[in-house]
């Protein structure tokens, strides 16, 4: 699946954790913009991991702090 | 100059924010005089212990007081060194057949803490390459062994059976696998359904540790934990406990069946970079450990003790954290830290301690009053304790 397709199935799993209806963009941060806790990082993370079938390891979401990096970490995973 | 202490002024704001409303500080409480397993002086008056880990009230026997005073006379004070250098006595491997013989296994391994067996068993064990599949609700030295090795870190929902096997199936082909998982959760007091986890992390090709601090000496039919209980014992690779709960003194372990188990002394440096336990503390262990063995009715009283205070509170409107009693751990739920803070205090007030528990160590950011029993709490105890809780629920608007 190319960038903009992941791109794409990730916004639609997004919107439900974005309570605040922030202005989503690559740049924005999990923990500064969207105001993620913990939780919401586990339950978010998993509902990603089960919508292409990869994992998401606690290593690897240490290097995800934006939108962006997300999917390109998850672009990358599925190959 | 950048203050390297800024990062924490969220919390001290937090701290100051909890004093400044008056109330006692939960976290600098000091036992003055301990005058049994379930009384001591705590600021000044007389307190029934409701939040301390002694389960099986071992603290005062007198065999094993007597143990630990000959250990002092025979051996000293300390043995000032590590367990691969000068730091292995007589007791040590002692204490070490006792956990052998009280969980039927051939290999055990006494660590300075609990905390440093979960270090150092789960840093070691699981490599650059290897996956750890454990629940998102375990135990801070879980996190920190996860946190210390190399190994690739998976959390899944707690007790969440499908959540795990999803995540072991992912996991890429020849890849080793760890799964992690507690017999009893601290926080809330519930069991792991170990018998179904288990299985399936078996059928994914898995080893299993399994963390038995809070069940040992009181769950399953010899007390070696819930594992033991739901009859998949001989299916745990790793069985990681400590002396700091109902053998009541301090110390870590873990046993295992695995045959290459010895060579964990050499290659896992929380066991080998700090000094072996004083031999007065591993003396009480295995005295107590053994004296575990033979406390079937200590074990029914303590059960008895569990089903009433949690049938009390329950029935005066309390929030459990357990629809039944799961553990000696009865988790009482408050509506906020400030509320929790305040219960808190007009239970001490009563002459009842509990522990605070509040986030981020607890599940779902709750603020709990956490209660653990001891098998020395008499019926009479339990009635009084219940009638604290009512008159303190009411004064601070929780009931």
């Amino acid at each position: 699946m190319d960038r903009a397709a992941t791109a794409e199935r990730i916004a639609a799993l997004i919107a439900p954790f974005n309570k605040k209806g922030v202005a989503i963009t690559d740049a924005s941060t999990f923990s500064g913009d969207l105001e993620f806790d913990s939780l919401t990082v586990m339950d978010f993370v998993a509902a990603i991991e089960d919508e292409f079938d990869i994992i998401i390891s606690m290593n690897q979401q240490a290097e995800i702090e934006t939108y962006g990096q997300l999917i390109d970490a998850v672009v990358k995973l599925q190959n | 100059m950048t203050d390297l202490f800024s990062k924490f002024d969220p919390i001290i704001e937090m701290r100051r924010g909890l004093l400044a409303s008056g109330v006692e500080d939960p976290f600098s409480l000091v036992m003055e005089r301990v005058l049994s397993p379930t009384v001591a002086v705590c600021n000044g008056r007389e307190t029934i212990l409701l939040g301390t880990y002694n389960y099986m009230g071992m603290t005062f026997d007198p065999d094993v007081i007597a143990a630990g005073k000959q250990a002092l006379d025979d051996y000293g004070s300390g043995t000032t060194g590590s367990r691969v250098l000068n730091g292995t006595y007589a007791g040590h491997k002692a204490v070490e057949q006792a956990l052998c013989d009280f969980y039927a296994m051939e290999h055990a391994m006494v660590f300075s803490t609990g905390y440093q067996a979960n270090l150092g068993v789960i840093s070691t064990v699981a490599g650059k390459g290897d996956y750890i599949v454990l629940d998102i609700d375990s135990h801070a030295s879980i996190w920190d062994g996860c946190k210390m090795g190399d190994a690739e870190v998976v959390p899944f929902k707690h007790n969440d059976i499908e959540a795990m096997e999803k995540r072991l199936k992912r996991i890429p082909e020849g890849a080793g696998k760890l799964v992690v998982l507690e017999g009893v959760y601290s926080m809330m007091g519930d069991i792991a359904p170990l018998k179904d986890m288990i299985a399936v992390a078996k059928a994914n090709g898995a080893m299993v540790l399994v963390d038995e601090a809070h069940s040992m000496g009181f769950i399953g039919p010899n007390g070696r934990g819930v594992a033991e209980d739901q009859g998949v014992l001989d299916q745990v690779d790793f069985v990681i406990g400590t002396f700091s709960k109902s053998v009541g003194t301090v110390g870590g372990f873990c046993v295992s069946n695995h045959p290459k188990f010895e060579i964990l002394r050499l290659v896992c440096r929380p066991y080998v970079f700090t000094a072996s336990l004083p031999p007065s503390v591993v003396a009480t262990a295995a005295t107590s450990i053994r004296k575990l063995m033979h406390a079937g009715d200590k074990r029914a009283h303590l059960w008895e003790n569990s089903r009433t205070l949690h049938a009390g509170l329950k029935a005066r409107g309390f929030q459990l954290g357990t629809d039944a009693p799961q553990s000696a751990i009865i988790a009482v739920i408050m509506p906020d830290l400030e509320r929790g803070a305040a219960m808190w205090e007009a239970l001490l007030k009563e002459g009842l301690y509990v522990n605070l528990a509040r986030p981020p160590a607890t599940p779902a950011n709750m603020t709990l009053l956490r209660c653990s029993l001891c098998a020395e709490h008499s019926a009479e105890q339990v009635q009084t304790i219940i009638g604290m809780f009512e008159r303190a629920g009411k004064a601070v608007g929780i009931i």
